[in-house]
């Protein structure tokens, strides 16, 4: 949806329903990350989840503090009046810096981003437009696990966030050049009527934002950081399947905050995403668990997981355009397609550790592309010209380059700066010690050593005073 | 004094268990291992990337007895454990110098 450029009514009143919904859908979306987390976590080798699910909360840390700092205010500070945006690219950072803006007389102000006269306070607009920001940066975990510094990982969540994630999310969402506004791509290619280009790009919740963003920024990503030791050589089995499926699960749930929660209202459009969502996801995990019976032998338990994400990446643009059965059609390929994607990186000698290409690139993209196809007012498949699949296309294409290209030079810039990776015996003997001083799972009980030995334990209180009485005993 | 150390299946403890208890063993020690022998292993597949799994889960019973015992409770084990099919495992014995209770010292025989 593209938010229009107009000022606030005379006299907004706030619209309690829709407020409700967003408060509950922000949470939903909050919930991903530590799902995605788990997904993540239960793919890797024992040795290193803890430093994949660290990888997920570091980005809900630093790029939750940028997005109040100057976050918001770079990519929706036009909104509301006063705001002002440069060449569709990026609206101004300071402008609502540290959100004092958005408050007047100690109260937050209302705010109707699509101008329906549906109004809602602007702090849980930035709290909804925050998780957003908060996961795409986590997807991009997946495609460089186990092996780098996490300060690096840090560094990188910050820098990315500003430089790719606020100024997509603008140009989408935020009147600028990917969004149906005049000054948009759309409108030169297609004209615009009274402001607002003739042909809308549909990207409901996403597709370009998020997934095919993060996708090709992971594929960049795991180029410059470089394969695993042992990649393609020695078997890397996941460390703990059950969770990967809870942490699937969990990203199912959240995503109808995600989807839904982008209609901005508790209304029938936000009904109906939350039913096309579903389709697709189901019909996605049969559609990868086909592929794998045919191609494998079996159906396996992280191909469904698998296939669910697939299919809820590939519904996210689309899902506000689509008709249920439109969707079922739509899910079924993109779980297919992003099966048989996940097999590339071997045969093109890229490790993309956990497919974030072959799941979110690659579903992110067909799902973009195929609302051109299957949207229901638009789609080349229901009479509606070609025009709609042009404009998916170009708007696919633009947010892969972007994102491609300003990755590229920050992963580059990092490398030569900070270094990406952490040395070849910390990687084997696993990332989990070295970086973080932990270990995932203390089974055995034979770890042997004791207690008391940290800066948080007092030497002279916490431990046992030896005195003559404890001596003899 | 013999150490009759048994690899066998793991679902097959139980059995293995109640057979040497009823033969009159009073104590065994018992381990997970993982390993493989003429059944080699398994493949498993995720995400279309094929691994092969060598080394399967199999637990490793340990009993230490009388020298006149070592035969029939290797029999005891060998009865208990054997299903026909390939990965049932394997038995094997050696002799034992001593050895010791922790509780009350005992050597010997005494310590059994």
């Amino acid at each position: 949806m593209t938010p229009a450029l107009l000022p606030a009514a005379d006299t907004p009143t706030i619209n309690e329903a829709a407020t409700a919904f967003m408060l509950v859908a922000a949470s939903m979306v909050l919930l991903m990350t530590p799902g995605l987390a788990l997904f993540y976590g239960g793919m890797t080798r024992a040795k290193s989840v803890l430093n994949m699910i660290m990888m997920s909360f570091g980005a809900m840390g630093v790029v939750g503090v940028i997005y109040i700092l100057w976050g918001y205010s770079m990519s929706f500070g036009n909104l509301q009046d006063g705001g002002s945006d440069l060449a569709g690219i990026i609206a101004n950072p300071f402008h609502l810096f540290g959100l004092s803006g958005i408050f007047e007389d100690g109260a937050t102000r209302l705010i109707d981003p699509f101008g329906v006269q549906v109004f809602i306070p602007e702090s849980i607009y930035v709290g909804f437009q925050l998780t957003f920001a908060v996961i795409t940066v986590a997807l991009i975990s997946g495609a460089i696990a186990d092996r780098v510094k996490f300060s690096t990982w840090l560094v990188f969540a910050g820098i990315w966030a500003t430089v790719v994630y606020f100024p997509i999310a603008h140009m989408v969402w935020g009147g600028g050049l990917l969004s149906g506004s005049e000054n948009g791509l759309s409108a030169k290619l297609f004209g615009a009527t009274d402001g607002v280009a003739n042909v809308l790009p549909i990207d409901f919740a996403g597709g370009t934002v998020v997934h095919i963003n993060a996708g090709i920024a992971g594929l960049v990503l795991a180029l410059v950081v470089g394969k695993r030791l042992g990649f393609g050589t020695t078997a890397m089995r996941p460390q703990n399947v059950p969770i990967v499926m809870l942490g699937a699960g969990l990203l199912w749930f959240g995503w109808f905050g995600f989807n839904a929660g982008s209609e901005l209202a508790a209304d029938g459009l936000a009904s109906t995403v939350w039913l096309n969502t579903t389709a697709a996801t189901c019909a996605a995990m049969l559609g990868w668990l086909l592929v794998e019976k045919i191609r494998d032998g079996h159906a396996t338990s992280i191909g469904a997981a698998s296939g669910v994400v697939a299919g809820l990446v590939a519904i996210t643009p689309a899902c506000g355009a689509l008709s249920p059965v439109g969707s079922l059609i739509l899910g079924a390929v993109a779980g297919g397609l992003a099966a048989l994607a996940v097999g590339l990186k071997y045969r093109l000698g890229y490790d993309d550790s956990l497919d974030v290409v072959g799941v979110h690139l690659v579903a992110g993209l067909w799902g973009t592309v195929g609302a051109g196809l299957l949207s229901t007012s638009t789609g080349l498949f229901y009479g509606g010209g070609p025009r709609q699949l042009v404009v998916q296309v170009v708007i696919a294409v633009a947010s892969l380059l972007v994102s491609g290209i300003l990755t590229l030079a920050i992963g580059l810039a990092l490398k030569a700066i900070m270094g990406w990776r952490v040395s070849e015996d910390v990687e084997s003997d696993g990332i989990d010690q070295s970086e973080h001083g932990e270990s995932a799972y203390e089974l055995s009980g034979f770890g042997g050593g004791r207690f008391g030995t940290g800066s948080a334990v007092s030497t002279h209180s916490a431990r046992p005073a030896k005195t003559t009485e404890g001596a003899s005993a | 004094m013999k150490l009759v150390t048994a690899i066998i299946k793991p679902h097959q403890l139980d059995e293995v268990k109640e057979a040497l208890e009823s033969y009159g063993i009073s104590g065994m020690t018992v381990s997970e291992a993982s390993g493989y022998g003429r059944q080699r292993g398994h493949s498993e597949v995720y995400r279309g990337a094929e691994y092969q799994v060598d080394f399967v889960p199999k637990v490793r019973l340990e009993v230490l007895v009388d020298d006149m015992d070592a035969g029939s409770v290797a029999d005891v084990i060998l009865k208990a454990a054997q299903t026909g099919r390939i990965g049932d495992g394997k038995i094997w014995t050696v002799p034992v110098d001593d050895v010791i209770r922790v509780r009350t010292g005992e050597h010997g025989t005494d310590a059994l």
